[in-house]
């Protein structure tokens, strides 16, 4: 009954999005003040529906309700309570339905935190997110309904795919759907904008807190994927350049444009029609995103079982709604104006420089994401575009956006002159180099790639350093520091942390490309092996019994100069019902290095090849993604996001001043 | 209308009409660079009579299939029943089998349980002559014509739609 009622929560979600869509957009072009207001109510009722029927998934597979066929590919007596209820989104159909959840989260809170703002601008938003609730209550349930009857039900379920049963996984794709879709917001700014042809430093503001949201859950989505797929897929690696994760990261690079951007048409009104065009683009890249994984065009370790139809109508949905939105755009663009001039040396170009390389990376990772598709498509052979490609153009990109995050934040708006800034610069460059040297040179090599990656790293915070003590050096009424401290706008204090994350995170990447050692050892029980000054001893091999799985563990002692550091213990898992081999890695880590441990393959005479693995600063990857995601915070708490009452005043005052935030 | 602003749009078209193919295509189909090449020799023990040996030559001048299979893969036993059904059509070529790593004692035990469709059955204990097949993935199909020239590969299962409209017919027309 439950699946039943769940599958008819769902349908009566369609109606209400539809209508959601139709009456809301419909009210606002008309200016019918009645059917505005029922925009909000719609939103709220779609909601609730969709929350129910997600909740009505979730206890099919609490009960573990194998009558379903959803349910009885995804779970299994033995799976444990907490990834039951991960396995609502351990597939195609559950993680649409989550999508779905998420879509709806957004579109409540923007019912909810929206009271200042024009009802005509709230209803065309909350009309956009009912439209595209509708596209994938469509897809959901002519392609994929998740509550499909299984008759007869099956007697035991096919269980969890084992790589998803890990703690990381059970909040990985919330974190990372929070972000994808929250982009939806933005787009449903823009169109909104370009649907009633007015858009202004007020509509940015508007717009920037909700971006920053989108991208704080996207930027904690991909970091705990990476992190993730360190700890669980067993080799060590971070980061794989896999059509997933690029899927996910493409929308990231374009988000953070677009949080720059927004920037510019907040403080000088300047920016908007690129602004808009990346507001569009970043929701565009989502949805591609959500084709590529679930429609098979490219192989990936993330691919979802694949039916011609998915793709097919996924297609026809992202030309419906992108086709659209850029149709809208370029008829209606001519109509939102252009913004202020600005100098060549000034903060609006430093910014232009940032994004024109953002969408240059983003552009480099779309380009060899989908290059195998391409040459396939025009029958020109199988090829598949690894890693060296990635990192050779990605990094190459990223000096020059490191280089002018350095700049950026210490030029004034509209014109600087270039002979100022160097002379405040001036320090920082050398100071750098130096640290870089200092780093390669106590690691005991040094090389031109860390080098490069380290200095600017160092350059970073070497300029956030000459940034914070221009602001607070004590002249003028206040000469307190701390007094001074607390003057700084919450939004520029956001972007030096997450600013400081990026560096933190090159810092990381930089050490772990270069200095990392591995080595792939044979040992049975007692047995001991030497690696950057660790020694690991082997103690024995024992079987364990896990609720689903059985494994083999090993026990091995990490010591240093004869004292113990650590007892680590991987495994190798056999998961009962999927019968695949799952690595579990053992990891001693603390911020200065990890040490690896996983186990390979089983040899004949019994012992085991073992893995391990000194990665140096590893820890700072993932740091500094929490930096970044730290610094958006602080960025949302800003106090001009929490007035109630807008001023509808073109630009506000502070923003003439030279110490504007960005 | 400016046409700068149309390029985003031009863009777009261009990406649907790539994906739009690209549905139609399977990126996991690799083709083998063995079809259209001779079959890598092999000589080894045959799995019922561990003292005789098999080798390629005794197959030249017939088509023949080659299927790879194991007691541990769970797909092969998926297709099992289609080749102990194959094999007793009329006309079928004769089908050797490739125990691939696997223990001796494991295949007999599953071929006596499901049946046993093959001529004859090569015994592949460290996966050799697999890795000189290129099999990366069991259960996989060669044909090879009377030349000793492999002329398809079925990755996977063989379907009875892949038994009908692509093996049968090429059968036919190596033996025509």
């Amino acid at each position: 009954m439950i699946p039943e009622i769940g599958h008819l929560l769902l349908i009566m979600a369609l109606g209400v999005a539809l209508a959601q869509g139709v009456v809301s957009l419909t009210g606002a072009q008309r200016e019918n003040g009645a059917w505005m207001a029922l925009s909000r109510p719609l939103a709220w009722v779609q909601f609730v529906l969709v929350a129910l029927s997600f909740a009505c998934l979730t206890a099919s597979f609490v009960q573990l309700d194998f009558s379903v066929l959803y349910v009885a590919s995804n779970s299994n007596t033995d799976l444990p309570l907490a990834y039951r209820i991960a396995g609502v989104w351990g597939g195609h159909e559950g993680s649409l339905l989550l999508w779905m959840l998420m879509l709806n989260v957004w579109s409540v809170a923007v019912a909810a935190f929206s009271r200042s703002l024009p009802a005509v601008f709230v209803s065309r938003i909350l009309g956009v997110l009912g439209l595209v609730a509708v596209g994938f209550l469509l897809f959901t349930l002519i392609t994929s309904n998740p509550f499909e009857r299984l008759l007869p039900a099956a007697l035991e379920g096919r269980d969890l795919n084992p790589l998803l049963q890990d703690p990381g996984m059970v909040i990985h794709p919330p974190m990372l759907y929070m972000g994808y879709v929250g982009f939806s917001v933005a787009f449903a700014f823009a169109i909104a904008a370009l649907l009633g042809g007015q858009l202004d430093s007020t509509w940015a503001r508007w717009t920037r807190p909700w971006t920053t949201a989108a991208w704080i859950f996207l930027t904690f989505g991909i970091g705990l994927g990476s992190w993730w797929a360190y700890n669980e897929l067993g080799w060590g690696g971070w980061w794989f350049w896999d059509p997933v994760e690029n899927a996910s990261f493409m929308p990231w690079l374009a988000g953070t444009a677009l949080i720059h951007s927004l920037a510019v048409t907040e403080k000088r009104g300047g920016f908007k029609v690129w602004t808009v065009l990346l507001s569009i683009v970043a929701f565009s890249l989502s949805l591609l995103g959500t084709f590529l994984v679930r429609s098979g065009v490219l192989s990936s370790v993330h691919a979802f079982a694949t039916d011609p139809r998915r793709g097919l109508f996924i297609l026809a949905f992202l030309v419906i709604v992108i086709g659209s939105s850029l149709v809208l755009y370029a008829w209606r663009a001519p109509k939102v104006g252009l913004g202020q001039r600005f100098g060549l040396v000034s903060k609006e170009s430093m910014l232009l420089v940032n994004n024109m390389l953002l969408i240059v990376a983003a552009a480099a990772v779309l380009l060899g994401t989908l290059y195998p598709l391409f040459l396939d498509a025009m029958g020109m052979g199988k090829i598949s575009v690894g890693a060296p490609y990635f990192e050779t153009v990605f990094g190459l990109l990223m000096v020059p956006v490191m280089f002018a995050m350095g700049i950026g934040p210490l030029v004034r708006w509209k014109q600087d002159e270039i002979g100022g800034v160097a002379r405040r610069l001036r320090f920082a460059l050398p100071i750098a180099l130096a640290a870089a040297l200092l780093v390669g040179w106590s690691a005991g090599r040094i090389s031109l790639v860390a080098t490069g990656g380290l200095t600017l790293a160092f350059w970073i915070v070497a300029s956030i350093g000459v940034d914070l003590v221009e602001r607070l050096r004590p002249v003028g009424q206040q000469t307190n520091v701390i007094a001074r401290m607390r003057l700084l706008p919450r939004a520029m204090v956001g972007m030096m942390v997450a600013h400081f994350g990026v560096a933190a995170f090159a810092f990381g990447v930089a050490m772990v490309k270069t200095y990392e050692i591995e080595n792939d050892v044979k040992m049975g029980a007692d047995t001991t092996t030497e690696l950057a000054g660790y020694n690991f001893r082997m103690i024995d091999l024992h079987e364990v019994q896990g609720p689903n799985y059985k494994a083999v563990q090993g026990q091995i002692e990490v010591s240093r100069d004869g004292k113990l550091i650590a007892t680590l213990q991987p495994e190798k898992r056999i998961y009962r019902v999927q019968t695949n081999p799952m690595t579990e890695a053992a990891v001693d880590s603390n911020l200065l290095r990890d040490i690896y441990v996983s186990m390979g393959e089983q040899l004949p005479n019994g012992d085991w090849i073992v893995r391990v693995q000194y990665k140096p600063f590893i820890y700072w990857i993932w740091n500094g993604c929490l930096i970044m995601m730290l610094g958006g915070v602080l960025a949302l708490s800003d106090r001009r996001y929490r007035q109630r009452k807008s001023s509808t005043a073109e630009l506000p005052a502070q923003s003439l001043s030279s110490g504007a935030a960005v | 209308m400016k046409a700068r602003l149309l390029w985003p749009l031009g863009i777009f078209i261009v990406l649907v009409v790539f994906l739009a193919i690209g549905l139609k295509l399977d990126p996991r189909e690799v083709p083998s660079p063995l079809v259209g090449k001779p079959a890598p020799e092999f000589s080894a023990p045959a799995l019922m009579e561990p003292d005789r040996v098999i080798r390629k030559q005794d197959m030249l001048g017939k088509v023949w299939m080659l299927n790879v299979f194991a007691s541990w893969c769970v797909a092969c036993r998926e297709e099992h029943p289609l080749m102990v059904a194959y094999a007793r059509t009329s006309g079928a070529v004769p089908v050797i089998g490739l125990n691939y790593k696997d223990k001796r004692e494991d295949g007999k035990a599953w071929l006596s349980q499901l049946g046993n469709p093959y001529t004859d059955i090569v015994f592949d204990l460290d996966g050799r002559i697999g890795i000189n097949f290129g099999v990366y993935g069991v259960p996989e199909t060669f044909i090879i014509d009377k030349a000793g020239v492999i002329r398809y590969k079925q990755i996977g299962p063989i379907t009875p739609e892949a038994l009908r409209d692509k093996i049968e017919p090429l059968l036919r027309q190596l033996n025509a």
